[in-house]
Formats: structure tokens, sequence, C-alpha cells
């Protein structure tokens, strides 16, 4: 077998500048792109919740549109095509005294947007799961839909959201490989260019490997303390060991119904 | 019994109300005084839920008029006389004047007893909260549950549960109170506690309306009794009349089944 065991340990405990670039970039992206996806999903289940079909159409065909394409696709779309055919170019910008460049743009906002349209879908489970007596005993008490929503509906809904939610960043954190087509130097492809550098392919590759599966065990560390965290205080808490398993179930439940 | 005005805070006319094709207020109209306790009875079905909801707009109504305190409720007349739905702000405010108790209770689950009660009364009314926790506490020691301030619903009982629930009705000021069945989800060893408090806010002159299946407390505390039947009014009176003297046979045959 070729596989160099000082390779691997080196490049495991001891990550080259252009690693841990990397690795930051991973996470950064992540982040941002789970935050916008947030936003986004939030705004577009409540606009799918409104009788009116000015509102939830839109919606209908953005989720359409993001869960009936590929990823990849919309990212390369996002950046390159649209570029090519001459309608929008991201440029490099400075913010904070920062250059950030218009790939990572626009793998933020490709990402935050495909996120956006499986949060919107959560978040609508997660306020459909809220019991409609609820609503009316808002109502009764002279609660209009926002105050309904911001102190009653959501802070319920967020129990039912936390579990998916921290599945969705899950797949984030490893979906943000997928904008190394746009030249955007996330671990892999930092690990691409050192391995074409190298050639030590196996090592390398295991070795991103091992750094996924950290940041996926980190996160889930964090998901059960989250999880544990808001299912406190009303109603008994599910239980803590196959709790993610809960929330996916109850998601499918509710859209079957 | 507390002194009754003549001043009217409830007033339904006439009103109408449909699920697709079925038919379930067929026209139906009350008046409740100030003080006035008035208890809805008759057979699952008969409308009289769908009709108290009505007054609180949680249903939409096809024709009719409802006056709160001489103020509509929820519709504008048209020129032609159809109905147009009031703005979702003014609802809300009409709806602070009339408080709800449910069958099924709707504490909000991720407050406690107290945080359900101070809730509206802060968000709603802008009472500085000092002021609501006061008047959240004296409200919890009014319906006997000055010691579960601190509970959060699923620590209560069911009979515990509504008796926060009609606290929290309470502390919005209300002037009538709409009882939806508030004991029918209740285990029967805690149905006379929740009684109990209804007994005495009628007592302190509370307006009331009360959907209920509990032949008693219709009898001891009602000032009138209103039967219900198939989406129709058929017959009111004080109690002893309609319990002892019924007139309509649709009445004296759903006493019969439940008396």
């Amino acid at each position: 077998m070729n596989f160099d065991w000082d390779v691997f340990w080196q490049y495991l405990l001891q990550p080259s500048g252009v690693y841990l670039t990397g690795l930051w970039l991973t996470c950064l992206i992540s982040v941002l792109a789970m935050a916008l996806g947030c936003v986004l999903g939030l705004a577009a289940a409540l606009m799918r919740l409104s009788r009116n079909p000015l509102l939830n159409l839109p919606v209908r065909f953005y989720v359409w549109l993001m869960r009936g394409t590929p990823l990849l696709v919309q990212i390369v779309f996002l950046y390159t095509a649209l570029a090519a055919g001459g309608i929008f170019r991201f440029e490099d910008v400075e913010f904070l005294g920062l250059v950030v460049p218009g790939n990572i743009q626009a793998a933020i906002i490709a990402l935050g947007l495909n996120e956006g349209a499986y949060m919107a879908e959560i978040i609508r489970a997660g306020i459909g799961a809220v019991d409609k007596g609820q609503y009316e005993a808002g109502r009764s008490l002279g609660m209009t839909f926002a105050k309904l929503m911001r102190r009653i509906v959501l802070p319920q809904a967020f129990r039912v959201i936390v579990p998916p939610l921290g599945n969705e960043f899950n797949v984030m954190l490893k979906n943000t490989t997928l904008v190394s087509v746009i030249g955007v130097q996330e671990l892999l492809l930092s690990t691409q260019m050192v391995t074409s550098a190298t050639f030590r392919v196996f090592e390398l590759y295991l070795v991103v490997a091992i750094y996924f599966l950290l940041l996926t065990t980190l996160w889930g560390f964090f998901q059960r303390w989250l999880e544990a965290r808001f299912g406190q205080s009303d109603r008994p808490a599910p239980p803590a060991a196959g709790s993610r398993m809960f929330g996916r179930g109850t998601l499918k439940l509710l859209r079957g119904r | 019994m507390a002194h009754k005005s003549e001043e009217l805070i409830i007033e339904v006319l006439d009103i109408h109300k449909s699920f697709g094709e079925l038919e379930i207020l067929k026209g139906i109209s009350l008046q409740v005084r100030r003080g006035e306790v008035v208890v809805l009875i008759g057979a699952s079905g008969s409308g009289k839920t769908t009709f108290i909801r009505c007054i609180n707009l949680l249903e939409d109504i096809q024709g009719g008029r409802i006056r709160v305190n001489g103020r509509s409720m929820g519709y504008r007349e048209r020129a032609d006389g159809s109905l147009v739905r009031d703005s979702e702000r003014n609802i809300a405010r009409q709806r602070r004047d009339i408080g709800m108790v449910f069958q099924r209770f709707n504490l909000f689950p991720h407050m406690t007893a107290l945080e359900n009660i101070i809730e509206a009364p802060i968000q709603v009314l802008g009472v500085p909260r000092a002021e609501a926790l006061e008047q959240a506490r004296a409200l919890l020691a009014r319906v006997g549950l000055a010691d579960k301030a601190m509970h959060y619903p699923s620590m209560l009982s069911g009979g515990q549960q509504q008796r926060v629930a009609i606290a929290r009705a309470l502390a919005m000021k209300p002037q009538a109170m709409l009882f939806d069945e508030p004991t029918s989800a209740l285990d029967p060893e805690t149905v006379g506690e929740v009684l109990q408090v209804m007994k005495q806010l009628a007592d302190d002159g509370m307006t009331m309306v009360v959907v209920t299946h509990e032949m008693g407390f219709a009898r001891e505390v009602a000032d009138r009794v209103v039967v219900l039947d198939q989406g129709e009014l058929i017959e009111q009176g004080p109690p002893e009349q309609i319990f002892s003297r019924p007139t309509h046979p649709r009445t004296q045959a759903f006493l019969s089944r439940v008396l």
C-alpha cells in the first residue's frame, strides 16, 4: 500500500497556512450562509402561510426551484453563468477594511438561497405544529398577528425547528465543498491544491475527511446542547437520544398532512 | 346576586353562520345586560360553541350584527347591506373588551402561570411590568393559585390550568367573559373548583356568557338560560322556568335526556 504515515500525521497535526485558511473559510461561509438561509426561510415561511396568492405563490416558486435543481448548478449559475451572460458579475468589495472576493460573496449567497428554501419548509412545519388553540388564545387577548407570532407561536415553533435546523447546518458544512468549483479556497480546494503539488492524494483526502468529521462532531455536541437548552421550560422535552430522528419524523408526519 | 343594570353589554342581532353548505347558525339574536349571567345549553351540534366563538370573532359570520358596549364588532356594513371585515388592528382592539375561556385552556406552554397572565396586559395594553405583576399575583390569589405562580402549565392539573386561564382573561379587565365549555375537558374531581371560581366571578358582578353541560351550575348561577337547537334559539328564560316548565317540545326532549 502506498501510504506515507509521516505525511498523514504532518498534515493532520501541523496543517499549513493554506489548510487553515480553508478551514476558516469553510466555517465562515457555513455560518453566514446558514444565517442568510434562516432569515430567508423565516420570511418565506411567513409569506407562505398567507392566504394572499401574491405572497404565497412567489414562495412556492422559490422553494420549487431551489429544491428542484442541483446546488452545484445553482452555484455555477449564480457566479459564472450570470457573469457570462452579461447579467450580473460579482465584484470584490471592501468590507470593514477587508477585501471580500466576489466568488466568496457568490458562495454565501448561493448556499444561503438554497438553504432558505429548505428552512422555509422546516419553519413552516414548525409553525404548523403549534396548536390552533394558541392562536385563538392570543387573538382573544387582543394580540395582532405580528405580536402573536413573535410572542406565542415562534417561541413554540422553535422547539420543533431546532433539531432539523441542526441537521441542516451539518449538511451545510459539507456542502461548502461545492463552492470549490467557483474557486473559493475552502478545505477541499486547499486540499486539491496541496495534492497537485505533493501527489499525496490518499493521505490528504483522508486528512480532509477527518477535518470534516471533526467539524460535524463538534457541531453535534453543540446541537445536543441546543436541543437540551430549548427543551427545558415547557412541555416535557423530547428524549435527548434520537432527538434528531424525532425532529425528522415529526416533520415528515406534518408534511404528509 | 349582584346588581343588574339595563345597560346592554353584548348585542347579537340575527347572526348567520355556515361552514360551506352546512348552516350552523340560522339567525340567532341575544342581548346580555351588564352583570348578567347567561348560560347557553343544547345538544352537541346545536351551534352553541360556534355562537359564542362568533361573539369574539373567532369565527366569520355571513350575516347579522354583533355589538359590544355599543360598538360594532369586526364588521362594517356596506350600503348594499353586505358585511366587510374590519382591519386586523381594529378587530384586535375590539377583542380586548371580551375575555374568553376555552374548553382546552390554551395556556401558553412556554410561560409560567404568572407570565401567562402578564403577557397580554404588558404586550397589548402597555401596562408597566411591575403593575402587571402585582395585578397578576392578586388574580392568582383570587382563583386560589397564589402558590403556583412559577409553575408551567404542564405542571398543573386541568382544573388549575383552567383557573389560570380565567385569571389570564381577567387580567385584560374585560367588559364581559365568554366561557366555551370550560369544564368539559376536566377530570370530574376538578370540575368543582373551576365552577366555584366562575360562581365567585358571577357574584362579583361580571357579565358572563357560558356554554356548559353543567346543569347544576346553570340552575344555581344563571340569570337566564338560553336553549339552542339545530342552529336556532328555541327558548329562553330564568333557570327555574326552563328546568321546571320548559314550553318548547325540543327543550323538553333535550332536558329529559340530560337531567
